[in-house]
């Protein structure tokens, strides 16, 4: 057949063609910027498109702030006023662009890394980095598969859903208990995922140790159409309390139905609600009143985290824990390179391992690393109260007191 | 095969195997891993689009579930590796078999039904959620949990430190596919297949038994599709139920094939450089367009308004452009 | 499970079917005349929803089944432009180019609400949203039996509407014999596009019904094409009758196989009701092929 011989010189000619333009991209990508001191390039990887694209946007958000500020004071003094300069990189929610874009960013001459936001992603993309011992900051990754995997170049300063499960269940036993225990029951609803999963086996686990009984776990897929049936089924078990580890439509959807069908509760308490944001207090300030959630979130007595917040809000975005995990990311890496006077990858793994970054933002303690994992890293119980959310522990940080059990419905 | 073309298949082979030393190992140009890794994405996609035209394009039975095969493959080698302590490389076999008669089952199941054309192409859809929900719910998945596989960076493990071995791993992978449906070309299998792509009743009016060659393209194809899965599981080291059996995979073999060019040797390979070289360029122009808050979604615009130009175009795939030209 | 349950379960399933069936006729329609599958189909039904939040915002205040009418237009419209613009010009006849097309609209389509919307998910808040209407053990909100009702009306009347008059009636005579009516001098592909046009316009049909008790993010159609199709291929492509009974019938299997199985698990129903209808009776429980 004639055609052969083209399909053969097509090949031919991909491959070089391929190798030419490859080389084309490489060279154009990323532009690079004169300065006195040669800047530290951190490479940004989240995902800005597909169906948690507003999370990623978010999390960007917060780091390229946090660049600028850095660069705007100064620069790494340490280094000669050294410029932090962010690569910005979408992971597109897959493994293997996240991945693709750790190399790509290495090629690029990356310092750092931070990311990923899901953590299928995270635990790719920090594999990958560790090949080049290249420091990885997981700025957002609930799950504890991210760190304690030997690996020494991944740093985690927000507390993992292991901790946050802790905290929240020993928040809800105290809340609990100050009310005069009257809630005895409950049902998770959780997606379906790793994240949700996760979090509810943990839950479950744990909730007979403050005296409440797990009815039922129920999980469901992302997205879900309709919670008319996980409503239903909450209404014959009748628990008091409902707990939530889901994304943020499934998280609203839920919420707004058990609300519109009047499901009669002592509480709503969930551990990483996605949807538990400003967004959706401001939306929907009826259905959101009472809930609670154990989540990443600033601390609302910092001056520091006010003045971001106005400024974020100012340019019109949420203040959303995306933004100032990343943002408080970066200033760990600015005080590591501080201290490091180098961006050489040892001395930064170094620096970072042993770093005792106050995070003026974040409500923490005090940082300490082990096996990545910052042990003074903490979630917050905050309540949605009348079309606010106040921290209401822990107690040091909080800002209004916890309403618990929540009015009946009249 | 003329002279010529053997030529220009040793030219082709030459720089592919020579493309890693020229930007890896003892370099003369400077080390790129991210230009391994990119061309470890093409080749691997062709190697699975390849697996889908073996039954989609010579065939003609489109499918649009055949990621699982690749999660089946993906899973049977991690579930033995994980949780039974099985060599990688032992289990890869065992997953390409997997592969193989989860192909032939479902070829049974539809081809006795006499499903053909859109009605094939949806219950494979079906197909592959029935999979991804079922491994959303089975404890030896570890369900939405996933499966982590520990990172020990050894060959005798099925892992590489160096992303080099994967992209020749890859290649052999190619190379093969290419080698299937080359024999596809020359074989009576593949003559059989030919005839009932072009006109399924005429082929059994010619005595050919239809059923048998669907049922056994589909096992191929499902086996080769398989033994992809166990390598994307080895490189990437994470498995779960939407990795696995997620349609985007589904749609990229499709993609790389009816871009390239269905039914012929070359096109998933064509297909699958161009697609992620525009890919590569279109995830770039989102970072560097300025003045945009948020340019991210502009390069995939631009993606898809390239698939609808190419399809506009080019109806017989990129091969079909280069037969035009000759 | 008790007998309350499943009968708040059946109820329940019901109302869920019946925006499956809006989806669904669309589809159908589509299929049974161009024989195409429309991969566009999702992002088509998350940019009808787009309009319909847009309508509900200040300062146009519109309320979504008020707007119904003129989304449902302008929908038609856009699949008709769509169709004589893009799909019909560039397919040249090819079933898979038709797909790739569909496909590659889709993304395009996901992208640029992306890029304009942003990601944000964005509901409406209409004030009877928290009616309800109990029936025994079941509590029916009022948009669910709103979307149920119209949904039923509207299937009602496009079946009429295509039994009765000319251009109905063109439409099936296309879809059951395309060169036979051109042989009859029927402008084949304008009654593509006419058909194009109604299938989207079921979309905005299903999007205003929608909006009152779900939400829209760029990503947010997806979640019903999978069920769209199972419901079409139940019924029999290019069914009216079909995509009818098989929507609220899918709702009911969903729902009560949901409430049995759980949640996760029980979402199999779905596929696994697509397989056995085509493995068994591929042609649906009214197709005619």
């Amino acid at each position: 057949m004639a055609r052969k011989q083209s399909r053969f010189g097509v090949s031919r000619r991909s491959f070089v063609g391929g190798a030419g333009a490859l080389s084309v991209g490489l060279a154009g990508f990323p532009a690079i910027l004169g300065a006195q001191a040669k800047a530290v390039k951190v490479g940004l990887i989240h995902p800005v498109t597909g169906f948690v694209a507003y999370n990623g946007q978010q999390s960007r958000l917060g780091a390229t702030m946090a660049i600028e500020d850095v660069n705007k004071a100064g620069g790494v003094k340490s280094m000669g006023g050294a410029k932090l300069e962010a690569l910005l990189g979408d992971s597109q929610s897959k493994v293997e662009v996240g991945v693709s874009e750790v190399e790509k960013m290495n090629e690029a001459g990356a310092s750092a890394f931070i990311g990923c936001f899901q953590s299928p992603v995270g635990i790719a993309a920090t594999q990958a980095a560790a090949k080049y011992n290249t420091p990885f900051l997981i700025d957002v990754g609930a799950s504890d598969q991210l760190v304690r995997r030997g690996l020494k170049n991944v740093f985690r300063l927000k507390p993992g859903f292991g901790k946050c499960v802790d905290d929240g269940i020993a928040a809800l036993g105290a809340i609990n208990k100050g009310a005069g225990s009257p809630a005895k029951s409950a049902v998770i609803v959780h997606e379906s995922g790793e994240f949700g999963t996760g979090t509810a086996k943990l839950l479950a686990g744990k909730l007979p140790s403050i005296g409440i009984e797990a009815k039922e776990l129920i999980p469901h897929d992302n997205p879900t159409r309709s919670f008319d049936n996980i409503a239903l089924r909450i209404r014959s078990m009748a628990p008091d309390i409902v707990m939530m580890s889901n994304y943020g439509n499934e998280y609203m959807l839920l919420a707004r139905t058990l609300f519109q069908q009047k499901v009669e509760l002592k509480g709503m308490f969930s551990v990483l609600g996605g949807g538990f944001n400003y967004k959706f207090v401001k939306d929907m300030p009826d259905v959101s009143q009472f809930m609670m959630d154990t989540n990443h979130w600033f601390n609302p007595r910092s001056e520091a985290s006010q003045a971001l917040k106005k400024r974020v809000e100012a340019g019109g975005a949420l203040f959303t824990f995306e933004v100032y995990l990343s943002y408080t990311n970066v200033m760990l890496l600015a005080d590591a390179l501080e201290r490091a006077q180098s961006a050489d990858k040892e001395k930064l793994i170094a620096a970072l391992a042993a770093s005792t970054f106050k995070a003026e933002l974040m409500p923490y303690g005090p940082t300490k690393f082990v096996d990545g994992q910052n042990e003074g890293g903490l979630p917050a119980v905050m309540q949605s109260l009348k079309g606010e959310i106040e921290v209401i522990s822990p107690e040091q940080f909080a800002s209004a007191k916890a309403v618990f059990p929540r009015p009946k419905f009249t | 095969m003329s002279r010529r073309a053997m030529l220009w298949c040793a030219a082709g082979l030459l720089v592919a195997i020579l493309y890693p030393l020229l930007f890896g190992g003892p370099s003369l140009i400077a080390r790129s891993n991210y230009a391994i890794n990119v061309a470890f994405l093409i080749l691997f996609a062709a190697f699975l689009g390849q697996s889908w035209n073996i039954a989609g394009g010579y065939a003609g039975q489109t499918s649009f579930g055949h990621v699982v095969f690749f999660g089946t493959g993906a899973y049977v080698s991690t579930i033995l590796h994980v949780s039974h302590g099985w060599n990688p490389w032992l289990a890869w076999p065992v997953a390409i078999a997997s592969g193989g008669l989860v192909g032939a089952i479902i070829g049974v199941l539809s081809f006795r039904a006499g499903l053909r054309g859109s009605y094939f192409a949806l219950i494979t859809l079906a197909f592959a959620e029935v999979f991804r929900i079922v491994a959303n719910s089975i404890p030896q998945t570890r369900g939405g949990l996933g499966i982590l596989i520990k990172a020990d960076q050894r060959p005798e493990n099925f892992q590489f430190r160096d992303p080099m071995w994967f992209y020749y791993l890859a290649l052999v992978l190619c190379v093969i596919g290419l080698a299937i449906a080359w024999w596809l070309t020359r074989s009576r299998f593949g003559a059989r297949l030919a005839a009932i792509r072009e006109n399924e009743d005429a082929a059994m009016a010619l005595g050919i038994d239809v059923f048998r060659e669907k049922v056994r393209v589909l096992a191929l194809s499902g086996a080769m599709c398989a033994a992809g899965g166990t390598v994307y599981a080895q490189k990437y080291l994470y498995l779960d139920p939407s990795i696995a059996f997620g349609v985007e995979k589904s749609v990229e073999m499709l993609l790389v094939s009816m871009i390239g060019g269905a039914g012929t040797i070359f096109g998933p390979l064509i297909g699958s450089g161009v697609l992620h070289l525009v890919g590569e360029i279109t995830r770039d122009l989102g970072n560097v367009v300025p003045g945009i808050k948020n340019a991210q979604p502009l390069a995939l615009i631009v993606y898809g308004l390239i698939l609808v130009v190419i399809v506009a175009y080019l109806p017989d795939g990129l091969t079909g452009l280069l037969r035009r030209r000759r | 499970m008790s007998a309350d349950i499943v009968f708040a379960g059946v109820v329940n399933g019901l109302m869920a079917g019946g925006v499956y069936v809006l989806v669904a006729v669309g589809l159908t329609l589509i299929y049974g005349v161009l024989h195409i599958i429309n991969f566009a189909h999702g992002s088509l039904l998350m940019l009808a929803m787009y309009a319909v939040y847009f309508l509900f915002r200040k300062p146009l205040g519109l309320d979504p089944y008020a707007a119904l009418p003129l989304v449902t237009a302008g929908a038609f419209a856009f699949g008709y432009l769509l169709y004589r613009g893009v799909i019909g010009r560039f397919a040249h006849g090819k079933d898979e180019n038709i797909l790739l097309i569909t496909l590659g609209l889709s993304i395009v389509a996901d992208n640029a609400a992306l890029f304009f919307f942003t990601g944000d998910t964005q509901t409406i808040d209409v004030s009877y949203a928290g009616r309800f209407l109990q029936l025994g053990p079941a509590l029916i909100p009022l948009p669910k039996l709103v979307s149920f009702l119209a949904s039923l009306l509207i299937c009602a009347l496009l079946g009429l509407w295509m039994a009765f008059t000319d251009t109905g009636k063109a439409i099936r005579a296309v879809a059951k014999e395309r060169q036979g009516a051109r042989l009859v001098g029927i402008d084949v592909e304008n009654i593509f596009a006419i058909a194009y046009g109604i299938g989207i316009a079921c979309l905005g049909a299903a999007a205003c019904l929608l909006m009152p008790f779900f939400y829209v993010s760029p990503s947010s159609g997806h979640a019903f094409v999978l069920i769209a199709f199972t419901t079409v291929v139940l019924g029999g492509m290019g069914s009216f009758a079909g995509a009818l009974i098989g929507g609220l019938l899918i709702g009911i299997v969903e729902s009560l196989g949901g409430l049995r199985f759980g949640e996760q698990l029980g979402q199999i129903a779905i596929p696994l009701v697509f397989i056995l209808v085509l493995l068994l009776r591929p042609t649906g429980l009214f197709g005619g092929r």
